[in-house]
């Protein structure tokens, strides 16, 4: 098994130090145009904030504040055991990769099973716009134009934890062959890269979404 | 490989301080603080992210090439949000002739 592993750089690099200076500037590269992404939602979501306060306020007063800290929980350890997974990779300790990359994804999925029974809370409270929306009184339409934001803001950074569990399948697969080695495993670095950025998404999202209007 | 000089008990205490923050952050939202609510929590959230570029995503010990990438994502962040926001708050500012 240990043939299949990668002890020599692919041909336009110097050495292995180099193509992984590459991978890890690459993706951070990525994330880049990620932060626009996200940015140009968050930008959008600021203005209308400032617009109508008081309906994104009530919107967020409707949000399930349990659900929304204990998934901020699951992505915050989720983020731990991709850092142990990596730092497991480098050490050359197999089992424990194969271990925290499954917890990663143990995790990962709970956290969408938990977005799922929200997204159903906000389906049988009629908090669905375009589908199944109704609110009494004066706010309606900017409470549902909260909602729209909260249904894009969390349906995109939920697009991206799913590309991040299936990733890290993938990677679970390469660990178990013995793909990885302590001198070659970029693969799960740059995947961690993207896996905590969209952690720190969710970290901006909670504030944003769920604990606007309580004090 | 580089390595990230950073051990298992520091990406322990990281994540139990983020777990912390995020609680703290929880029960601030309830102070009654007016419009500080937004500050405080957008403030917490930013020390979060910071500790998750600085020690999760290797930043601390990052190369100066990708240190100043993620500080490129943050600086055109910054004009995004400044060029439109800087419009959008300060429309009611002056009087429009004619409306």
């Amino acid at each position: 098994m240990a043939a299949r592993a990668r002890s020599v750089p692919a041909e336009q690099y110097d050495d292995l130090e180099q193509q992984h200076r590459a991978s890890t500037f690459g993706m951070w590269v990525f994330l880049v145009t990620e932060i626009m992404l996200f940015g140009g939602m968050f930008t959008a979501y600021a203005s209308y904030r400032f617009l109508y306060p008081e309906g994104f306020a009530e919107g967020s007063r409707h949000m399930d504040l349990v659900i929304g800290g204990v998934n901020t929980g699951v992505l915050i350890v989720s983020s731990l055991t991709v850092a142990l997974a990596i730092h497991a990779a480098q050490t050359g300790h197999r089992r424990a990769l194969l271990g925290f990359l499954g917890a990663t994804i143990v995790l990962g999925l709970l956290f969408m099973n938990l977005k799922a029974v929200e997204y159903w809370h906000h389906w049988q409270d009629s908090l669905v716009p375009g589908l199944r929306f109704s609110f009494e009184g004066p706010l309606a339409h900017q409470v549902q134009l909260f909602f729209l934001f909260y249904f894009i803001m969390t349906g995109i950074h939920a697009v991206h934890l799913t590309i991040g569990v299936s990733v890290v399948a993938i990677l679970l697969i390469l660990a178990w062959r013995g793909h990885f080695t302590p001198e070659s495993h970029a693969p799960i670095e740059v995947t961690g890269l993207y896996w905590h950025f969209v952690d720190i998404v969710w970290i901006f999202l909670l504030p944003l979404l769920y604990l606007n209007g309580l004090g | 490989m580089a390595s990230t000089g950073i051990g298992v008990r520091a990406y322990i205490v990281t994540a139990a301080v983020l777990l912390v923050l995020t609680g703290l952050t929880i029960g601030l939202a309830f102070a009654p603080l007016g419009p500080w609510n937004t500050v405080v929590a957008l403030g917490i959230a930013a020390t979060k992210g910071l500790l998750i570029a600085l020690v999760f995503m290797h930043l601390r010990s990052g190369t100066a090439t990708t240190r100043l990438t993620a500080a490129a994502g943050l600086f055109w962040l910054a004009i995004l949000l400044a060029g439109t926001l800087d419009d959008v708050m300060t429309r009611g500012w002056l009087p429009v002739p004619g409306k």
